[in-house]
């Protein structure tokens, strides 16, 4: 026992630089990634994987207070894309090598790129791409007469769930998931939360009173008092309306793909019937209005290196190898993960496990990213605070009183 | 019949003291004193006495975390933002109605509890006092979810077992009222820490001497006269420290609620606030105000126990 942790302490001593590479929880296919590329690396470098807390919020909380004391053991970083421009704006990630920065935006969808610029610059590495689509039941949408070949809109998904006697899901928990929602209805409707942006907290605007604005907030006045949005809307979040899809109520979904290899788990495990997630249909996220293409919501992971790493080239060559097509595909298959990176879309082994893809992919196209500002936190917290119940949500009130707390306390006038 | 307690112990001088001067003797113990209490104030004073020092100095500044250099004394004006914003004075509503509602209700459970334990056959008793215990060795974030679990709406058995109460249904969700979180936020501060007030005053039950309570049963006093005028009187001192402990304890409130509700519904309290402007927002300067102002409250609190019941905190311990 004395030896090996002896002789352990001799090879790290030994000159191989060890990595540490804080993941958010998954089910191990980063722990798989780094233990591929610390193979392929050839004794280079040693890549250990950290985990992080299971919420956005705390991984970033964890990290950024760590970075501010110049942590030095933070290498790379799995980041959640709308924290990445508080932590570009920070210095707490070292700069993307001009040729790296380039390897990695090739063929890679655009809002993971979007989501990994800070300053018309690339400061993270695009690794997945999360996005929402609208998960629906067959039988209920082909019993509500829904072509769902075409784009449909929230206003006949509503219409259809009330016809059928089923729940619309979305998410009105006051957390990060409330603000995933609203930020695709006001993008859907051509705004944006941010009208103008600044590095100087003061000089934001925001576009939440924008005819856009109000229309968003119309939309989720109109799900949360339609009777559709279920019993416990305020408290609903990605897993509880999975959930609630799952049962003889759900009709209607918006949700990230997990919630497809989930079902096939349940039935699996004898949980579920086969029958269920056979009645799974899936396709882009509704439109506010007809005539205007939806923006999905955008989410997934892209990797920084830390700005006090000791080995900052070679913490941006092991990000190379985790994001490449090969790594990138095999996250999708086994944890359910969906790629930034188009080629993946191809691959015949992630067809066949997500028939959706291809869906996925034009829904990542479309998505928008949440607002990108250093100041995320207070803008999220802001609209969660206001926003929440949604069934309060007043066209006529509410996007003025949020705009009135996220301006005072981006001027440091009012608690949060 | 007035209440009866004993006669307070005489302060005695050290024999070899006559004349009320200072001997060597007693100038030995004091010295010994404080070679025994000084490691320990020194350490009390590095953890306690330092960060909160440094709180009041941050308090002063506006700091963000994340942007160091634009570090700027602002004097007192993040305490003027606190003070002006209707969210603190909630918050502050909100922790006190949380408090009164714990501490009221685990003093009556606490104190038939510690009757339980004191009266119980001895040969049950270790068992009977383990079991009441278990609850206050479960760390509070689990008996957080434990309780949140519970009350889901999808996971919970209370909406299915309880649904035949009046105002309660299969789709009730009680996260999604005020009131409702309130309450489920205090059942489980109730249920985690009844055991330790039930403690306190079991240690305060067995400092009532027998001898009272004998005289008081020959003089035919009733069982109610008996804990009215014997026992709660001599136990005045262990239920203020039970009662101050409990009151600090709840109003510094955080994990049932971060877990719970995670603030939604108006169910913020003043540390969870704390917590949001420090480590969410990493306002280091505004969070800080905030944490100086909970150190205030508390103070006050303990200050007002101690003025209000007039005992002395070290009689409770059986000094002179």
């Amino acid at each position: 026992m004395l030896a090996s942790t002896l002789a352990a302490c001799g090879s790290d001593g030994g000159g191989v630089p060890t990595l540490t590479w804080y993941t958010n929880p998954d089910s191990g296919g980063q722990a798989e990634i780094a233990a591929r590329c610390t193979e392929d690396a050839g004794g280079r470098y040693v890549i250990e994987t950290a985990v992080l807390p299971r919420e956005a919020s705390q991984q970033r909380e964890q990290l950024i207070r760590r970075l501010a004391a110049n942590d030095a053991s933070i290498d790379i970083m799995s980041l959640d894309p709308p924290f990445i421009p508080e932590f570009a704006e920070a210095g707490f990630l070292a700069p993307v090598p001009e040729d790296v920065a380039e390897r990695v935006t090739e063929d890679v969808v655009d809002s993971a790129v979007e989501g990994s610029t800070w300053d018309d610059e690339l400061v993270a590495v695009p690794f997945w791409a999360n996005t929402q689509l609208l998960w629906y039941r067959n039988s209920v949408a082909e019993a509500a007469g829904l072509d769902m070949t075409q784009p449909v809109t929230w206003d006949q998904i509503v219409q259809a769930a009330q016809e059928q006697q089923v729940q619309v899901g979305v998410q009105g928990i006051r957390a990060e998931a409330l603000t995933v929602w609203f930020n695709a209805l006001i993008e859907s409707a051509g705004g944006s939360i941010i009208a103008e942006n600044s590095t100087d907290p003061s000089a934001i605007e925001l576009g939440l009173t924008s005819e856009a604005g109000v229309r968003a907030a119309e939309v989720m006045q109109t799900i949360a008092t339609s009777g559709t949005a279920g019993p416990a809307l305020s408290t609903a979040n990605e897993d509880s309306t999975a959930t609630a899809f799952e049962s003889p109520e759900g009709g209607f979904n918006v949700n990230y793909p997990f919630v497809y290899p989930r079902a096939l788990a349940a039935v699996e495990a004898g949980t579920m019937e086969a029958s269920v997630p056979e009645d799974y249909g899936w396709a882009i996220y509704p439109r506010v209005d007809a005539d205007t293409p939806a923006a999905p919501p955008y989410g997934g992971i892209n990797l920084g290196v830390g700005a006090f790493s000791q080995y900052p080239d070679l913490a941006y060559e092991a990000t190379e190898c985790i994001t490449s097509t090969e790594n990138q595909a095999y996250y999708f298959v086994t944890n359910g993960n969906p790629a930034s990176d188009t080629a993946v879309y191809d691959d015949p082994e992630v067809l066949e496990q997500f028939p959706m893809a291809p869906t996925i992919r034009d829904s990542l196209e479309l998505a928008a990213p949440r607002p990108q500002t250093p100041y995320y936190s207070e803008v999220s917290g802001g609209i969660q605070r206001v926003y929440h119940p949604p069934s309060s949500v007043d066209p006529q009130e509410t996007p003025e009183a949020a705009t009135d707390l996220i301006t005072a306390v981006l001027r440091k006038e009012q608690l949060l | 019949m007035t209440q009866t307690t004993l006669p307070p112990v005489e302060k005695t001088q050290p024999v070899s003291a006559p004349g009320g001067t200072t001997s060597d003797r007693s100038k030995s113990e004091r010295k010994l004193g404080w070679l025994l209490a000084g490691p320990a104030l020194l350490v009390m004073l590095l953890v306690t006495a330092y960060p909160i020092a440094q709180a009041v100095y941050d308090s002063l500044f506006d700091f963000r975390l994340t942007d160091p250099d634009n570090r700027s004394f602002t004097g007192l004006s993040n305490y003027a933002v606190i003070l002006s914003d209707w969210l603190w004075w909630r918050s502050l509503l909100v922790t006190g109605f949380i408090t009164l509602v714990t501490v009221a209700v685990e003093l009556v459970l606490g104190f038939a509890l510690a009757m339980v334990m004191a009266k119980a056959l001895s040969t049950i008793r270790p068992v009977l006092r383990a079991a009441i215990l278990i609850p206050y060795a479960v760390i509070t974030v689990v008996s957080a979810f434990a309780w949140q679990f519970a009350f889901d709406i999808q996971t919970g058995f209370v909406n299915s077992w309880f649904g035949w109460l009046p105002g309660i249904g299969e789709d009730t969700d009680w996260f999604g009222g005020t009131w409702t979180s309130l309450l489920v936020i205090c059942l489980a501060e109730i249920w985690k820490t009844t055991p330790f007030i039930s403690l306190l005053l079991l240690a305060g039950l067995a400092q009532v001497p027998e001898v009272l309570q004998e005289a008081a049963k020959v003089d035919g006093a009733t069982w109610w006269q008996r804990m009215r005028k014997v026992t709660l009187p001599n136990m005045k001192a262990a239920i203020m420290v039970a009662l101050l402990f409990r009151t600090l304890d709840a109003f510094r409130v955080f994990d049932s609620i971060f877990i719970m509700t995670g603030g939604a519904n108006a169910t913020e309290s003043v540390s969870f606030l704390a917590y949001r402007q420090t480590i969410s927002r990493l306002e280091i300067g505004l969070g800080s105000a905030v944490s100086v102002l909970l150190f205030l409250a508390v103070v006050f609190i303990a200050m007002s126990f101690i003025k209000g019941f007039k005992v002395d905190l070290s009689q409770s311990r059986g000094e002179g």
